[in-house]
């Protein structure tokens, strides 16, 4: 007797799923940086354009597929071409490599929500030295928010080749983050769907929270200004709109086969039009909303060290010169400077090289991305907000929700193409696989808990997804409209949903979407190939600051490896079918 | 003769102290960036204090109880407000040590901070190192204890979950077991009759064909 798919309890349990992988980290860290990168305002112009010409299109293919062939990618493209399911298996080996190190962010979030609950948080201050008479010299020469994470956190190596041993802490919280996970999936659409009504919304709970307090702080609107000053050059810039398109596409999560999987569970005649288009404003309306709080973050953070800057450069004049004390102050400091060097030369010239230039503007051109964003800048901005606990604790809980939304799309990825294949679903049960999955990522996982991790965990980020997603994307952009048949397709669409499909996507799928994909690939491609070779940034204890070393010739061989496996997916597969194929029709030849 | 002998102490006097003298330390003070608007104005009568502060710290020193507030010299006033001072011994002729200046300014600093108002950033004694406060390090570390708690809850619910699933999963395999024999004939052949198959027949309630028309299709609607 056949099991019936299990489905969503309603299509709004859908919606909050894919809501809840597409909003993830990328949304809060990624793209206020694209967005003060590339011309702040005059940003959102490609953005918009590329959301209407890839990412809702795109999306809207992929949730149709899912909801259409009722399997995970794999079945989904074998349906569709024997020849495809190589796709699929892309897809899965892709996933399989992002929950891999994704859940190390996750981690790392429960390690900065435990040490919330301290007063005052651990990463304000600077630890003292060996016999009490200062402060750590790392710390010194780095901030105590970099000496955090760098030194207590990932506890870093000077380089990738030293990889030194696996730290418990980290690990700790990777086993902890695994087994959330794992208590989430575990009952599949059932204990999933209940998950995503809270991964989904209460982010955006502590993003308004967040806003509120963000806009009332001192400094706030200096960063907001900067932000959206539209620098209307930049959309002259290619990079601008290659970014833009990257961005977008990333940021849905398309490609993963995480929304086809989702789309699977779905009722037939579930109207994924709508949910297509609602989710993708919804994920840009996030990026958007987050980076009006990021930037008021920044504002304050980069008020507060412009301040501390001037009063240094205050103590420094009135201890030299012995002036009054409060005599001396921001609005005077100019005057004060050129009387001082015009009466006192010689002194005012031994101390001239300690004085240094203050400016607002060199604070808020700090622009980061990434784990740089989350971990370091936004802990600073918080250590100076008064109580500064409840706030670390907000933060870190809507990065744990974002991280855990994201990972139930991904390892939905794996798993459902994994249970809809009859022969390891007869063998196992669903809660075994799922359980599997969970052990196995979290031993490769512990890589990312050496000293060396964070290397790693970059060359995960930057390598593990990029290209591969491009032409898995791609050709399933080609495959549905090309070797399906876009004319077939949107006749099951409409007798499957009730709806048309307009001129509108029909383009899109079968000419604009591939052409933009084909160019980005392209481009990439050549980005990759001019780029010579590659490096990353390293933690330079000595110096308290990142260095660029190059890569060793085996992290060269990962890369490469990563890239290869899941994009030789595509035409090894298919290859492997043409083979199999040919040499059943060998067997069945003589006896007909 | 006097009046020589007066200018001869004070030149002594003047000697001893003066900024970069053996044994001298220069002091300095924020008070307006301490206190802001409740910010005291730096007299004579503050720097009495001073000197009787510094004079208490030396008295507690063992063989320096002698110690008196004439005995502390200031000099070099300045606006910012910062000033030198020496601890002479009972002689007046010479300086004591800086060793033991230092050590006892140090064993006593924070009651000299408070006769103030002030802190060690904003009543510096330059040369004179404060010890910075040990970071209070409790037995366990607290977030081992929230790890702990919130990994005991995670687990529990997971064994919980499992448990139960288990459990349904039972249930299920009973269920049709027990009602299995009479249902024998729907249950082993997948028989398709009207292009319905047999699977649907519902096996806890008996056997309900679908090859019959319900009730309320009979009648064609109107």
């Amino acid at each position: 007797m056949e099991k019936a798919r299990p489905l969503w309890s309603n299509p709004l349990q859908f919606v909050f799923a894919c809501i809840s992988y597409a909003v993830g980290l990328g949304n809060v860290w990624r793209f206020p940086y694209l967005c003060q990168m590339y011309g702040g305002g005059s940003f959102l112009v490609p953005y918009v354009i590329m959301l209407l010409v890839e990412g809702m299109p795109l999306l809207y293919l992929e949730l149709a597929v899912g909801q259409r062939m009722r399997q995970g990618s794999i079945g989904a493209w074998r349906t569709i071409s024997p020849y495809l399911s190589g796709v699929g298996v892309a897809s899965v080996v892709v996933s399989f490599f992002l929950s891999m190190y994704y859940n190390v962010i996750n981690a790392w979030s429960f390690w900065y929500l435990f040490h919330s609950f301290q007063d005052p948080l651990p990463w304000s201050v600077c630890p003292l030295n060996a016999n009490r008479t200062g402060y750590d010299e790392e710390c010194e020469k780095a901030s105590s928010t970099q000496y955090f994470w760098y030194r207590k956190t990932l506890n870093i190596s000077p380089s990738i080749q030293e990889s030194g041993g696996v730290q418990w802490e980290p690990a700790l919280c990777l086993l902890l983050a695994w087994l959330l996970v794992y208590l989430c999936i575990l009952r599949g659409t059932e204990s999933t769907g209940k998950v995503v009504y809270f991964t989904a919304s209460l982010p955006y709970c502590v993003l308004i929270i967040y806003l509120v307090r963000g806009l009332t702080l001192h400094g706030a609107t200096n960063g907001l200004k900067y932000m959206f000053t539209p620098k209307i050059e930049q959309l002259a810039n290619p990079r601008t709109w290659i970014n833009a398109a990257t961005q977008i596409f990333f940021s849905l999560g398309l490609g993963f086969g995480s929304l086809i999987a989702f789309a699977s569970y779905n009722e037939p005649s579930n109207n994924c039009q709508k949910h297509a288009i609602i989710v993708s404003l919804i994920n840009s309306s996030t990026s958007i909303f987050a980076s009006i709080v990021t930037f008021s973050i920044y504002g304050f953070k980069a008020t507060f060290n412009y301040e501390s800057c001037l009063q240094k450069v205050i103590l420094l004049l009135i201890n030299s010169f012995d002036l009054e004390d409060g005599s001396v102050t921001a609005d005077n400091l100019e005057q004060v400077k050129s009387y001082l060097a015009s009466t006192y030369p010689s002194e005012y010239s031994a101390i001239a090289p300690q004085i240094r230039n203050c400016s607002l503007e060199s604070e808020l051109n700090t622009a980061v991305q990434g784990t740089g964003l989350a971990f370091i800048v936004y802990t600073e901005a918080i250590k100076n907000m008064e109580v500064s606990q409840l706030w670390s604790v907000l933060y870190f809980l809507m990065m744990l929700l974002l991280g855990v939304g994201s990972m139930l799309g991904n390892t939905m990825a794996i798993i459902t193409p994994l249970t809809d294949s009859k022969f390891i679903s007869s063998l196992l049960p669903r809660e075994v696989i799922s359980g599997l999955v969970c052990l196995i990522n979290c031993a490769i996982g512990l890589v990312f808990t050496l000293e060396s991790g964070n290397y790693w965990f970059d060359i995960f980020n930057d390598y593990a997804a990029t290209l591969s997603l491009l032409l898995i994307v791609l050709v399933e952009a080609v495959a549905l409209c090309y070797v399906y048949g876009l004319r077939r397709f949107e006749r099951e669409l409409q007798a499957m949903t009730g709806r048309a499909l307009s001129w509108y996507w029909k383009i899109l799928w079968a000419v604009v979407s591939p052409l933009l994909m084909v160019g980005l690939f392209i481009f990439y491609l050549s980005d990759y190939i001019l780029a010579g070779t590659l490096q990353y940034q390293a933690w330079d204890a000595s110096q308290g600051q990142l260095v660029t070393r190059d890569y060793p010739p085996y992290a060269l061989a990962v890369i490469g490896l990563l890239v290869a496996a899941s994009t030789m997916c595509v035409p090894l597969v298919a290859l492997g079918t043409f083979v199999l194929r040919r040499l059943k029709r060998g067997d069945t030849a003589p006896v007909s | 003769m006097l009046w020589l002998f007066f200018f001869l102490v004070t030149a002594i006097h003047a000697e001893l102290c003066q900024p970069d003298a053996e044994n001298a330390f220069k002091v300095r003070l924020s008070i307006r960036t301490a206190l802001g608007d409740k910010a005291y104005a730096w007299d004579t009568n503050e720097e009495y204090l001073f000197r009787a502060m510094v004079a208490f710290s030396m008295r507690k020193v063992p063989n320096r109880e002698t110690t008196e507030i004439s005995h502390v010299l200031l000099c070099n006033v300045t606006q910012r407000v910062s000033f030198w001072f020496v601890v002479t011994d009972p002689s007046k002729n010479h300086t004591i040590p800086a060793v033991e200046v230092q050590s006892a300014i140090r064993m006593n600093r924070d009651r000299i901070n408070n006769a103030f108002f002030l802190n060690d950033q904003t009543l510096e004694f330059l040369k004179i190192p404060s010890t910075l406060a040990p970071p209070t390090d409790p037995s366990v570390p607290v977030w081992i204890i929230i790890f702990g708690v919130i990994f005991c809850i995670v687990v529990v619910a997971i064994a919980l979950l499992i448990l139960s699933g288990i459990q349904q999963r039972r249930r299920k395999n009973e269920g049709p077991s027990e009602v299995g024999d009479a249902e024998d004939k729907c249950e082993n052949t997948i028989t398709i009759e009207n292009g319905i198959r047999c699977d649907p027949l519902d096996t806890k309630g008996g056997c309900v064909n679908d090859a019959f028309m319900t009730e309320e299709e009979r009648l064609t609607p109107l």
